[in-house]
């Protein structure tokens, strides 16, 4: 069964917020033994999902959990925007797809850099997008 | 040979702040007459896609105002991380620390100077 061991959300309202994820994410991969390739790869991460719903969802929030699932502990975070959300979720995925001024390399990127990987989205009812890295 | 800029990031880059980065370099570039242009980014702890096109960008304004980028200090995690990301900076010259960056710059430059005076293309 997997044990929620602490969590924490924070608001992403501008790209100082998306610092602040940055930074908070370190914390807590920190804090759960990642080792420092890991803790760049979920902080990396956490950088572009961040920047998604700053910049395409129109600002949102993370919550961070550091897990326990028997032996193995992991950090989860989960992103929630109440934007436009996203018409054609297997494009986004696409590497090079962008809507906007970036390599549209964030979501893949975010994918190829966790153990886990959910999103959830429809038009008009925004986007939740779950990472999770175990140690 | 012009002088050579020497760009150390030393705080947490947001956004706009990049954005800042890229605007003051290239004024930069032209008011020292910079041929070089040494970017050291030992500081930082990642580099996401942002951070990584924003430095392709540098790279290439600097070339069209003639003159030479090169990224050195990149941590070993985040060059680790950035080919997982899928980003391999295209067109973004690296090099181990300043030092080496430094001479690699010379060295292009001297080559070019070469290229120029021989009259050839």
């Amino acid at each position: 069964m997997v044990a929620v061991l602490r969590e924490e959300t924070l608001g992403i309202q501008s790209d100082a917020d998306v610092v602040r994820v940055r930074q908070v994410t370190r914390e807590f991969a920190v804090a759960l033994g990642f080792r420092l390739v890991d803790q760049t790869k979920i902080v990396t991460a956490a950088s572009e999902l961040a920047r998604n719903t700053f910049v395409h969802g129109g600002g949102g929030a993370v919550l961070l959990e550091a897990l326990e699932d028997g032996a193995r502990s992991g950090l989860r975070l989960t992103f929630t925007d109440k934007g436009p959300g996203i018409a054609d979720v297997a494009r986004a995925l696409a590497d090079g797809y962008t809507t906007g001024s970036g390599l549209g390399l964030g979501l893949g990127g975010a994918k190829r850099l966790s153990n886990e990987f959910e999103i959830s989205s429809a038009p008009g009812q925004g986007t939740r997008v779950l990472i999770a890295r175990w140690l | 040979m012009g002088e050579f800029l020497l760009v150390t990031i030393q705080v947490e880059m947001h956004d706009r702040l990049v954005m800042t980065l890229q605007d003051e370099l290239t004024q930069s570039i032209v008011k020292h007459r910079a041929r070089g242009v040494l970017i050291d980014i030992s500081a930082l702890e990642i580099v996401d896609s942002f951070i990584g096109r924003a430095l392709g960008d540098i790279a290439s304004m600097a070339r069209i105002l003639d003159a030479e980028t090169v990224v050195v200090g990149m941590r070993p995690a985040v060059a680790i991380t950035l080919v997982e990301l899928g980003l391999s900076l295209p067109g973004v010259r690296t090099a181990l620390n300043a030092e080496r960056g430094m001479a690699l710059i010379r060295q292009s430059l001297s080559a070019s100077g070469r290229q120029d005076g021989g009259g050839s293309s």
